[in-house]
């Protein structure tokens, strides 16, 4: 699935913490995670409803 | 990224703080012309394209994977309801995002997250460890992360995480640039200090089981104050 890749941005990198990377890993990690099905099941259910 | 201008491509629930934003949104007549079949096939397919990005901010807002989703859920229901006011073209990201913390801030005044409690129980739960050990993990990060008031937590996920500049995270909160700026500040300050003094709130051997503890002191805490 095509997800939009947030900018980054660069003009903080001087000066962020170590653990600035960890945020950032943290967010992606959940955005990498394997989508589960309902959201798309509900997203078809309100199409048809909308079509139906 | 765009976002539009800041009155179309906002939904009629996501008004700010202290407004009643408890209703679905508006049937009210739309802000423009139907929407082209393209347009609705197009709103679908972005509205999919962000669904992962929608779980990851609201993992970083409330903590827990399942309160999470449900969220997540709340903002597709909500976002395709007010479809007729996104403006093709701009950010669907940030504009779902809009919905997404309203509906977050909505429950929370429900006391559904009680998100409200979480410094108090921070207080309580943080621990200096003799040492900390290796390189920082993800669940100590997240753990940190939620000890910081909401809105703190919210700046900080919107430009530290989700890598929206500061105007841009001003628009998903509704406040000013100066605002945001501030509460990110601070945030990284917290963040900073607890991580370099080792007081990150205690690691359990399960997660899961960690936020169960903190959840129970959590409805401890709201007992003990009724």
């Amino acid at each position: 699935m095509k997800t939009p890749a947030p900018r980054r941005r660069n003009g903080e990198r001087g000066k962020s913490p170590e653990w600035a990377d960890g945020l950032r890993r943290l967010y992606d990690s959940v955005v990498e995670e394997p989508l589960p099905d309902s959201f798309a099941k509900l997203l078809d259910q309100l199409d048809d409803d909308a079509h139906g | 990224m765009r976002m539009g201008n800041a009155a179309a491509p906002t939904p009629t629930d996501s008004a700010p703080q202290g407004a009643s934003s408890s209703g679905t949104p508006s049937s009210a007549a739309p802000a423009r012309a139907p929407r082209s079949a393209h347009d609705a096939i197009a709103f679908k397919r972005e509205l999919t394209g962000v669904i992962p990005h929608l779980r990851a901010f609201a993992r970083g807002l409330c903590g827990r994977p399942d309160l999470a989703d449900d969220l997540v859920q709340e903002t597709l229901l909500k976002a395709w309801a007010a479809q007729e006011r996104f403006e093709p073209g701009t950010s669907m990201r940030a504009w779902t995002f809009v919905i997404l913390r309203n509906a977050y801030l909505t429950d929370m005044r429900r006391n559904r997250f009680r998100a409200d409690y979480d410094e108090t129980v921070a207080e309580r739960v943080l621990v200096a460890p003799a040492g900390q050990e290796g390189p920082l993990h993800l669940s100590d990060m997240h753990r940190a992360l939620l000890t910081l008031p909401p809105e703190r937590r919210e700046a900080l996920l919107l430009v530290g995480a989700g890598g929206f500049s500061y105007e841009e995270a001003a628009q998903i909160c509704q406040c000013a640039v100066g605002t945001i700026k501030s509460r990110v500040g601070r945030a990284r300050a917290t963040l900073t200090q607890m991580i370099d003094t080792g007081q990150i709130p205690r690691r359990s051997t399960d997660d899961s089981v960690a936020h169960d503890a903190i959840m129970d002191e959590l409805d401890a805490t709201v007992q003990l104050e009724r």
